[in-house]
């Protein structure tokens, strides 16, 4: 059983036909070679393939290809724009926040998903968006602090 | 290396991270986003028991899978590996070992075809006995895990299996009189401890993909630390030379031990050997990672410590016995260096310590961020503690009298010198950060109490004597600077250090200073393993000397160009001038590949500067003694951790963690905070929750995320605060130490000490659950 479907992947029409077993993951990785979101574990619990599917965060390993017909995705490979950092990402290099570097773009999602509903999110629920993104090397202390330098500005590039 | 570590402009600055900008943009490849033409992936079918015969496989059924390539199972393999140790096979061959081991292997065209194929091979077991305990298998009698020890090669003068045991190593530790210790002591303390098995977790599960060529070349991409390592134990593998095998790591998802040595490699070689020479793509799952690649090992540690009345510890006699697993190729190096290490950093006159690496059937340890020094600082730790309230002292004045200090000798006879550190300085200052001997502030709620609890801790590289590194710097056109080296910087953020050593040396902006990020064996020079916090320090003196390198190269060509003598050439700022004259100049860009006169005359080349290093002085400790010197250095560091508990529910939350390092000297520190803080809450992991549940047959039942939790955002302290001393180490890079395990060690011990200190009960066993912490507060009320 395949599926011949529509979607807009980082603000670009794409159309793929996929067998109905298809995670939203394969699809993003294996035949559009957007590799930015990561399989930490194939079952929704470490966060690494967190992407924004109509502006909400969900893990692409437990999303069908096949349910994102007609859907708006967004990426990390979306988040900088004509090659600049959005603030986030800058947020996240100048507060070391990086090690490994292998979750971080499951990170980057989940704190965007929320600055998207929440401009101005509290600790708290700066904390509560990303409890779900596993990070074995940081301590975390340095992302929640990245995710609030750009919460605290007044204006920041909420793309 | 002797410095002037005044006014540095790069070392000691905080540098955001280079690969920060790849990694936040999701284009960082790691091997599981790689592919290449052509390329086949893998599946390995496990081991249900973790004890059996293997009386038979049968592969027809999945041969007949549309798209599988290569079927292959043991019997297949005739192959042993081992770095210290070779006990292991790449599939099990006649029996299996542990659940989860490896037993057969599928290569398809699609990672469907190959599970697929894998859920069809048909495989009769028979049984065995097995053993679990290590406790039990050290013992006489014990069913051998491996009946055919006496047989394997292993590194002889520095490991000592027991033949037709299940002990694949046994380390001692002889100094003084224990017994004599012993009886001058007034009070004697006795207590056992436990450590779980646990498991690294790095996010990148284990992945490789390999390439066998018809001219015995092969050709790999891991993830793993030491590419020279996995080169060098693939060419004893195979009996294939060195210079056959390509080993390329690209970025690492994380390791923490768990991606040192040997892991998926040789099974991806022999399926690609088996498909044609088809490149194959093998990626552990998540579940695969916690069962079928290696853990920590367990420890059960018997501790007895001697002091006088007056709190000098006199004697310490400690049993160490720990569970290796099915295999030891790694793990009898952690029986080695936790035993030399295995009194902590104290002064101990006396002291006797066994330390047993004792085959199980279980899944197998490895090395993990402390290798050792977590487990038996869990137990010194958690006794100098009780000691100390048996004398009725406190705490942190019993550790300051007993501390190792300049003059002493350490258990292996090895003379502690000004250049070890201050570990005293250390526990001062995280003592007076926690406010000791203040009371904690009153808890909200009438049944939450809050304590406070101090450790100590040290670590050394635990590697071979022989230990080497080398980088290597080449000067571009534009008078930048590219570094090439072979460990590979998985996190710690290494190459960040390494470029501010080389711009200082170099005296370029660190803008112009990059390191090649894909270590790769046909292009960067030598490194042993990516282990044991030596990286910084080992690279960080091969960067100093090849940068060194290339200044002689520059001032020899500029000198002539500026009809002078190499001495008289200073160089700054990407200039070579003379001195005195800053005027009389050349750019570094007229020199990086060959100065040319205006006449057109040219002299000199490339600039490509070498530089090495190697451990000196290092020797393999007596095997009946344990005497001798094996540390490069030694990083002391304390904590001391304020936490607040439930006295109904047992859960805890942890206030504060305070953490002093003898850093030596801080080369970046924003990455040192970044290790210190992340290496906390892993050791909080293992202090709290982390820890491997197997049922009565052996098999591992928290083998998922949903049932085996690592710390999450909600689960931080609310305050982390990193000190650091600098004492400099005499051989480090401008005095630098390793400082990446060592977050990690003793944090349990201090969580232990805090829960003591706000409870009253002294806890042996990790972690310490809430559900352990009620069952202990329970059973105390009713022994009221």
């Amino acid at each position: 059983m395949t599926h011949a479907i529509s979607l807009t992947v980082n603000g670009q029409r794409e159309a793929a036909t996929v067998p109905g077993g298809m995670s939203l993951l394969e699809l993003l990785r294996e035949r559009l070679y957007l590799t930015g979101a990561k399989e930490g574990c194939g079952e929704g619990e470490c966060g690494a393939c967190t992407v924004l599917l109509d502006g909400k965060p969900v893990t692409a390993c437990l999303v069908l290809a096949a349910e994102a017909d007609g859907c708006e995705v967004r990426t990390i490979e979306g988040e900088a724009v004509d090659g600049k950092l959005s603030e986030l990402q800058q947020a996240f290099v100048d507060a070391g926040a990086v090690q490994c570097g292998f979750c971080i773009p499951g990170m980057i999602m989940s704190a965007r998903g929320l600055l998207l509903r929440n401009p101005n999110p509290t600790d708290e629920e700066i904390v509560e968006a990303v409890a779900g993104n596993l990070c074995r090397c940081t301590g975390y202390e340095a992302i929640i602090a990245a995710v609030r330098q750009v919460a605290t500005a007044k204006d920041h590039d909420n793309g | 290396m002797d410095k002037n570590i005044e006014g540095l402009t790069y070392v000691g600055k905080p540098l955001s991270r280079e690969d920060a900008l790849v990694k936040v943009t999701g284009a960082a490849q790691f091997v599981h986003d790689l592919a290449f033409p052509g390329m086949l992936h893998a599946a390995m079918l496990t081991s249900p028991h973790s004890a059996a015969r293997i009386v038979r496989i049968d592969t027809t059924r999945a041969r007949d899978v549309a798209g599988v390539r290569a079927v292959l199972v043991g019997e297949d393999l005739d192959f042993r590996l081992g770095l210290y140790m070779r006990d292991k096979p790449i599939l099990a061959r006649g029996v299996v070992r542990y659940q989860g081991e490896p037993v057969a292997a599928v290569a398809a065209e699609t990672a469907d075809a190959a599970d697929a194929a894998c859920q069809r091979i048909n495989v009769t077991y028979e049984p065995l006995s097995a053993v679990f305990d290590p406790r039990e298998g050290v013992s006489d009698g014990a069913c051998l895990v491996h009946e055919n020890l006496h047989t394997y090669e292993y590194m002889e003068g520095v490991f000592l299996p027991k033949p037709h045991s299940n002990i694949a190593h046994h380390q001692k530790i002889r100094t003084g009189d224990v017994s004599q210790g012993m009886l001058d002591a007034d009070v004697v303390a006795k207590e056992s401890f436990y450590n779980p098995p646990v498991q690294h977790v790095p996010m990148e599960t284990h992945a490789v993909i390999a390439q066998a060529f018809p001219d015995d070349r092969i050709e790999v991409h891991s993830s793993c630390q030491s590419p020279y390592t996995v080169r060098h134990l693939l060419s004893v593998c195979f009996e294939i030379p060195h210079q056959k095998i390509r080993v390329h790591v690209p970025y690492v998802g994380g390791g923490f031990g768990g991606k040192a040595g040997l892991h998926l490699e040789p099974l991806a070689i022999c399926l690609s050997r088996a498909a044609g020479g088809r490149p194959v793509k093998l990626v552990a799952s998540r579940e695969q990672e916690f069962n079928t690649l290696p853990s920590r090992q367990g420890l059960y540690s018997t501790i007895e410590v001697g002091v006088t009345k007056d709190g000098i510890i006199k004697a310490l006699k400690a049993q160490y016995i720990w569970d290796a697993g099915a295999y030891a190729d790694y793990g009898v190096n952690i029986g080695r260096a936790a035993a030399y290490a295995g009194a902590g950093p104290y002064r101990v006159p006396n002291c006797w310590i066994d330390s047993y690496v004792v085959y199980t059937n279980k899944v197998f340890g490895t090395a993990y961020r402390g290798f050792g020094h977590l487990e038996v600082l869990w137990g010194i730790e958690r006794i100098m503690e009780m000691v100390a309230r048996r004398l009725e002292m406190d705490p942190l004045e019993f550790r300051l009298k007993n501390l190792l200090r300049q003059g002493d000798r350490t258990i292996t006879g090895e003379p502690v010198t000004a250049g070890h550190g201050l570990p005293d300085q250390c526990l001062r200052a995280v003592a007076e950060a926690i406010g000791w001997g203040e009371p904690s502030r009153e808890a909200k709620g009438s049944h939450r109490v809050r304590g406070k609890g101090l450790a100590v801790l040290h670590k050394a590289p635990a590697m071979p004597t022989f230990t080497s590194c080398s980088a290597i710097i080449k000067l571009d056109e534009d008078g930048a600077a590219d570094i090439l080296v072979s460990g590979v910087d998985y996190g710690q953020g290494t190459y960040t250090a390494l470029r501010q050593i080389a711009a200082e040396e170099l005296k370029i902006p660190v803008e112009k200073v990059h390191v090649t990020w894909e270590c790769d064996t046909a292009f960067s020079p030598y490194d042993w393993q990516t282990v044991a916090s030596r990286f910084a320090y080992m690279g960080g003196n091969a960067v100093i000397e090849a940068a060194q390198d290339c200044l002689r190269q520059i001032k020899s060509v500029a000198a002539t160009a500026l009809d002078t003598t190499p001495e008289r050439i200073v160089c700054q700022g990407g200039r070579a001038f003379v001195s005195g004259q800053p005027d009389r100049a050349v750019k570094y860009e007229q020199l990086a590949l060959g100065y040319t006169f205006e006449n057109g005359n040219s002299i000199g080349g490339p600039v490509i500067g070498h530089g090495r290093y190697i451990a000196e002085g290092l020797t393999h400790l007596d095997l009946e003694t344990g005497q001798g010197l094996p540390a490069l250095f030694w990083t002391y560091g304390a904590h001391a951790v304020e936490l607040e508990v439930d006295s109904e529910t047992g859960d805890v939350e942890i206030l504060k963690v305070v953490t002093a390092l003898d850093a030596g000297k801080v080369l970046n520190p924003k990455t040192c905070r970044g290790q210190v803080v992340g290496g906390v809450v892993q050791g909080l992991g293992s202090a709290l929750w982390e820890e491997f549940i197997f049922d009565e047959k052996g098999r591992l039942l928290n083998r998922s995320f949903v049932d085996y939790k690592i710390p999450t955002a909600k689960d931080i302290p609310r305050a982390i605060e990193p000190i650091f001393i600098e004492t400099p180490e005499p051989g480090g890079p401008y005095g630098a130490r390793g400082i990446a395990e060592h977050p990690m060690i003793s944090v349990p011990s201090a969580v232990g000490n805090a829960l003591r200190d706000a409870l009253g009960i002294d806890f042996r066993e990790l972690p310490l659950t809430a559900e352990r912490i009620h069952r202990a507060i329970g059973a105390r009320k009713e022994a009221r």
